[in-house]
């Protein structure tokens, strides 16, 4: 789950980690009060869940009143495209208003979860406000790393290392650096965070360490035990399919096809999107309906296909092992009873009680296309999806 | 032959009362698999269909002999689930539970070195070796004992490639899914190591999808020290980047984990790719064939 940098803000100022003192503004009269109060000059930053926003004109430096409402009102409300967004960019709802600072050198700083030593990494670099990969791609020689060990935690000496490294050795700062160092990972550990990147992190021409952005993503699995986070969540920021889907536990992702796709299993239903390319066509959604669907669940992800749009023909490919065929067969009859079902579908299945599934799917009356394996289905498809187009 | 588990294999369900333990400690025992003991914390002294039911780990491994444990334990209890049957000392330990939180794995991960204790999973569904002992949730039905041994991160497309091997007449020695998450126990090279010193396999499949760089390792490994053929299928070649793919641990990061990048690693190594998972099973007949051990 990703949340807005003011949240990330507010989330690591908790853990004594260096922030400037800003405010979350929803109108150009709140950006402005909130300016008036910060003084000038301050910052108003569109608030969206994408990187590259400085560079699409979405953080302005106000330096008076009618500047902070000039800025406010620009940004509030219009789409703001970054190379994160895509074309169509992102609707900014929210701003935040932040105090100003004299910056005399940017820095990165990262956290996440390394999969391969199965630990928290920090990695760091002196060139702040580049993306991180691409200094891994440039100079992978500049990006420090220390990697945690979760019975210890960040030790002292790991963060003075990386404080030395960044250039932070001098005495006023070594020990404002792994004080922020310090609390960023006890932040990540204590909200269960999958990732945190301060890009840039800044020294001030005052000498102070602090985040000038901040990035923060929790590990969904873990939100369970996070009441107080999960209410971060901003709605307006997901595809509301992907947001329905989430509701009955599906594991949906909105792609730009015509082809909708309900497969069980991730592993299955990735090669499923790639079978449907491999045959011409292109998948409107990765839809993953789990190893133990039952009935209700088949129908909720049968409605959420059918109510995109786009698709012009639908592909389900299940392989039963704990969902079994029949369960899934009559889900998908009742859901196209419901709900009027006029797109072509076809249906492979194969694995635990597919021969009753096979017989409650022809008994049904429903036209539906039947597929010897997952090829053929993915040809089937797109044949029918370029008939229907 | 096999890997890890046979007929000798004496099993434990952590989380026997819910229904999914219940479920599959039935199937599996069906199947053919000893499955001795349960536990579920405040059960101790109950049954679940003549299986004695223990409060804790160590109690069921003292009153039977459990050698290995499979966890249905919701995911708030699923690492806690795996330390206590590390700490009762059973080699094997299987977590099926999906949605275990990545910083709870990190912690196990650092628990379980320098134990005796082999972790498959998490998110993942089991191991079977065929006709002899199935721990997991895979249908039993559609493997058949033989000598190919499989690998996989995904359960469905490792169902795929069994019983489409298992329609071509050919067995399996045994199947591992290693789980789709992030942190895992058992990887793609413990398992090669396993079935390349496993003298009932002739050869292996591995399945792989985009996320991470397990592959790119296991690519290195079958390179340097594994003898016997590799049949392989990356998951998520049309995935677009950034996205989590279902499985915690697909995702394509910072044009990083790639299928693309997996697949030249893989081909590059000596393994034998199938274009589409479809093809699985054809491949390993046409790569045993040529390696004489198939007619």
């Amino acid at each position: 789950m990703n949340i807005h940098e003011h949240q990330a803000k507010e989330v690591l100022r908790r853990y004594g980690v260096a922030v400037l003192e800003g405010r979350a503004c929803f109108t150009a009269d709140e950006a402005v009060a909130a300016a008036d109060t910060l003084g000038y000059p301050c910052v108003v930053k569109a608030q969206i869940h994408a990187g590259g926003r400085g560079k699409a004109g979405g953080v302005q430096v106000v330096r008076d009143a009618a500047a902070a409402r000039r800025a406010a009102e620009s940004l509030l409300g219009r789409p703001l495209v970054t190379h994160q967004t895509g074309p169509q960019g992102r609707i900014v709802r929210r701003l935040y208003v932040e105090r100003g600072c004299e910056i005399a050198r940017e820095l990165y700083l990262g956290m996440l979860v390394d999969r391969g030593p199965g630990r928290v990494v920090v990695m760091a670099s002196t060139e702040g406000g580049v993306e991180i990969e691409e200094i891994a791609a440039r100079t992978p020689e500049k990006i420090l790393r220390e990697t945690i060990d979760p019975a210890v935690g960040l030790a002292p000496y790991q963060a003075r290392r990386l404080a030395f490294g960044l250039g932070l050795g001098a005495k006023a700062q070594l020990g404002q650096a792994t004080a922020f160092l310090t609390g960023l990972y006890r932040a990540f550990v204590d909200c269960d965070a999958s990732l945190i990147e301060v890009n840039p992190l800044v020294v001030t021409k005052g000498g102070d360490v602090v985040a000038l952005d901040a990035k923060v993503a929790f590990d969904d699995n873990a939100l369970f035990r996070h009441t107080d986070l999960r209410e971060l969540r901003d709605p307006t920021e997901e595809d509301p399919r992907e947001r329905e889907a989430a509701k009955f536990d599906l594991s949906y992702i909105a792609l730009d096809g015509n082809i909708g796709c309900m497969v069980n299993g991730a592993g299955l239903a990735m090669s499923t999107m790639d079978a449907i390319k491999y045959a011409g066509g292109n998948p409107a959604n990765f839809l993953d309906v789990g190893g133990g669907a039952n009935t209700e669940k088949v129908k909720a992800a049968f409605r959420i296909l059918l109510a995109d749009a786009s698709v012009r023909a639908i592909f389900i490919n299940i392989f039963g092992g704990i969902l079994r065929c029949d369960v899934l067969a009559e889900g998908v009859v009742q859901a196209a009873r419901e709900v009027a079902l006029t797109v072509p579908l076809v249906v492979r299945m194969e694995g635990t009680n597919v021969e009753q599934g096979k017989r409650i799917l022809a008994e049904s009356g429903l036209d539906i296309v039947a597929a010897a394996d997952m090829r053929d289905g993915a040809e089937k498809v797109v044949a029918a999806a370029g008939r229907a187009a | 032959m096999s890997v890890l588990v046979d007929r000798t294999t004496r099993v434990l369900t952590q989380g026997i009362t819910g229904a999914t333990g219940q479920l599959h400690t039935r199937l599996c025992r069906e199947y053919g698999s000893q499955m001795v003991a349960g536990v579920t914390p405040g059960r101790g002294g109950t049954d679940f269909e003549g299986i004695p039911v223990f409060d804790t780990v160590a109690q069921a491994v003292a009153a039977t002999g459990a050698n290995a444990s499979v966890i249905y334990v919701p995911p708030a209890g699923a690492a806690d689930a795996i330390l206590e049957a590390a700490d009762a000392g059973i080699p094997l330990v299987v977590c099926i539970t999906e949605g275990v939180p990545v910083l709870d794995m990190v912690k196990v991960k650092r628990a379980l070195e320098g134990t005796g204790t082999r972790l498959i999973g998490p998110n993942c569904p089991g191991i079977i070796t065929p006709g002899e002992c199935k721990i997991g949730i895979m249908p039993g039905y559609i493997h058949t004992p033989g000598r190919v041994g499989v690998v996989s991160r995904s359960g469905t497309l490792t169902y795929e490639a069994v019983f489409q091997l298992t329609n071509l007449g050919i067995g399996q020695s045994t199947c591992i899914g290693i789980g789709g998450d992030p942190i895992i126990g058992t990887g793609f090279i413990d398992a090669l190591r396993l079935f390349e010193a496993d003298p009932g396999t002739d050869a292996v499949i591995l399945i792989g999808e985009i996320g991470g760089s397990a592959e790119e390792e296991a690519a290195a490994f079958i390179r340097a020290q594994v003898e016997k053929p590799v049949v392989g299928f990356i998951a998520g070649q049309t995935a677009p980047p950034g996205r989590r793919m279902g499985h915690a641990g697909a995702i394509i990061a910072g044009g990083k984990g790639t299928a693309r990048e997996k697949i030249a690693a893989l081909e590059a190594a000596g393994v034998t790719m199938a274009p589409t998972p479809a093809d699985l099973g054809r491949t390993m007949r046409d790569v045993l064939r040529k390696a004489g051990k198939l007619p």
